[in-house]
């Protein structure tokens, strides 16, 4: 009766040991370790293909370049691949064929110990913040450096001062040096997502990955938030492909625009090129123009589907 | 919800036609055999007990008042082994129940098989009365605390194992994304993506089945599994109802006192 009880701990202790393993690398310096080539792009995408095992095809065979301290805006209708997209790159979602390079490394083609050290150079900043509520911010943002210390650093969280140092300097810089110690559910959705902001240039990447940054904000934070890592991708010569819902965001601050339609590209160009014909090319028909005299016909609309829910 | 059209008026209604009938008759065909059930019972009870019983219980509770208060002093040293059983076994079952529970967690699972043998363990665990775990332990250990320590210990890492892996499938995935996304090993995402999500829940269930345990430890010593228990059956077996009382008394203190600990314990976690 007791003897299987007494085997599983040890399979748990030892599948927990083989992650302990002490990574070789350690952050000497911040800021610009790596030297970039001009001439080859920071993110190359070879016909990546994904499909889900129910069958939807989320992209088909896209291919795109970026370059190197490009911020770049993916806008498309919902359920288009841009999310899809995004996670391929740092394969939170397995593609299903084709290849991604990032600095001429194939991301596609890594074992997951190497994949673990190349996403240490893609940080990621999500929709939803994904913060972990219940620790402060600052574990949330030393978080970041994950990638760079062993197990039992980062359980007595003992990181290193020089990651602590840049840690401080980082949430100064995004407007939160009052709140270190803060829990993370305790802070407003502008504020979290500067944390996340936080804990993605901790991890002192090349490029940043943004999934809806700005979905859960309202117009002027999500402004804020927008500036806030443009200015700081400028600063440190970082790439970025943000998804995006809001058009006028997208162009406001990207240099880029590329339109996902059904899991293709179908827009690709500066975000002065996003005409009339081109939005309808990436969402569908629908009449663009802002100067709609929208809330005349509003109201009747509205009592209209008021009266179709009663029966 | 169905809508029933009588002339121009809708009317909106919980069930149609059918379903109220259907309804109607699974009370009815309920009632008959709440009733069937009684007849049953009755015949084959012996109503001269029953009669009999109320002048059967009054004669037991005087003459266990008042209780043999001069007893207790021999009911600290089984009171204590007691607790040391209920606090000992819920460690030992949390201890084994918390890996136990990553490994049956669909979302924390290193393999499918792997998943089953957790839930076999946990299912195996619960199926058994800690009353059994102890009537079988003190067979192999011989009677004493070992095997009341143990037969709660097993007990518990069914109960606790079994919540202990729900809390885990209920989690938010987006902290545990974000956290393997910045290069995270696995190891590191359990302790930074999961565990400051489950760690609430397991304290507050490991808290509520050590106030189960010392309610199940009082029990486990009737059979010999060590404990203030074992004094019972003691008193029982030579009617002794002062003495009887006496024990009673100090189980009903102990459990309400360890409820009382469990609830501020939980209400702080939360």
């Amino acid at each position: 009766m007791g003897s299987p009880n007494l085997g599983l701990p040890i399979v748990f202790v030892s599948v927990l040991l083989a992650g302990f393993v002490p990574n070789e690398f350690r952050p000497t310096a911040f800021g610009y370790a790596l030297a970039v080539t001009p001439l080859c792009p920071m993110l190359r995408i070879q016909s990546l293909t994904k499909r889900y095992p129910t069958g939807d095809i989320a992209l088909q065979s896209v291919n795109l370049d970026v370059p190197d301290g490009q911020v770049m805006a993916l806008i498309g209708p919902s359920g288009a691949g841009k999310s899809t997209l995004i996670r391929c790159i740092n394969r939170l979602v397995e593609p299903t064929s084709g290849q991604i390079y990032l600095n001429e490394l194939e991301l596609t083609r890594l074992g997951s110990a190497q994949l673990r050290r190349a996403r240490r150079r893609m940080a990621m900043i999500f929709q939803e913040y994904a913060l972990v509520e219940r620790l402060t911010v600052m574990e949330n943002v030393l978080s970041g450096q994950l990638g760079y210390v062993n197990f039992w650093q980062s359980w007595f969280r003992k990181f290193p001062q020089g990651t602590v140092d840049e840690a401080f300097r980082l949430l100064e810089r995004v407007g939160l040096g009052q709140f270190p110690d803060k829990r993370a559910d305790a802070l407003s959705g502008g504020q979290r997502q500067r944390v996340g902001i936080a804990r993605a240039l901790l991890q002192n990447p090349n490029i940043l990955l943004v999934d809806e940054p700005t979905a859960s904000l309202d117009p002027k934070t999500a402004r804020q938030i927008m500036r806030l890592i443009c200015e700081l991708a400028q600063e440190r010569g970082l790439s970025v492909i943000v998804n995006i819902h809001d058009v006028p965001l997208a162009q406001q601050f990207s240099q880029r625009i590329v339109g996902l339609q059904a899991g293709e590209i179908v827009y690709d160009g500066p975000p002065s090129g996003l005409t009339e014909r081109a939005l309808t090319q990436i969402y569908g028909e629908e009449d663009w123009n802002p100067e709609r005299e929208s809330e005349a016909d509003e109201s009747p609309a509205l009592a209209g589907t008021a009266g179709e829910r009663q029966s | 919800m169905p809508v029933l059209e009588k002339g121009s008026e809708k009317v909106w209604q919980k069930r149609d036609r059918t379903q109220a009938l259907l309804s109607w008759l699974g009370w009815l065909v309920g009632a008959a055999v709440v009733l069937f059930c009684w007849q049953i019972i009755a015949d084959n009870t012996n109503w001269s007990f029953v009669a009999d019983a109320p002048e059967q219980a009054s004669h037991m509770i005087a003459r266990g008042i008042p209780p043999n208060w001069g007893y207790l002093n021999t009911l600290w040293q089984p009171l204590w082994d007691t607790l040391n059983i209920a606090t000992l076994g819920t460690l030992l079952g949390v201890a084994v129940a918390i890996p136990t529970a990553f490994l049956a967690a669909r979302n924390t699972t290193p393999h499918p098989i792997v998943r089953y043998i957790a839930l076999l363990v946990i299912v195996g665990s619960r199926s058994v009365n800690s009353l059994i775990w102890a009537l079988l332990l003190v067979v192999v250990l011989g009677p004493g605390v070992l095997a009341g320590i143990l037969a709660i210990g097993l007990r518990s890492i069914g109960f606790t194992g079994k919540l202990f892996y729900e809390a885990i499938e209920e989690i938010d995935p987006n902290p545990v994304e974000a956290v393997a996304a910045t290069g995270a090993s696995a190891a590191q995402v359990l302790s930074y993506g999961f565990w400051p999500q489950v760690m609430p829940s397991i304290f507050g269930v490991s808290v509520y089945r050590w106030d189960i345990n010392i309610r199940e430890s009082t029990v486990v010593g009737l059979v010999g599994a060590g404990g203030i228990g074992i004094q019972l059956q003691a008193s029982i077996n030579i009617l002794r109802w002062s003495q009887v009382s006496m024990i009673l008394l100090v189980v009903f203190l102990t459990v309400f006192v360890s409820e009382w600990i469990s609830a501020s314990v939980r209400r702080l976690l939360i």
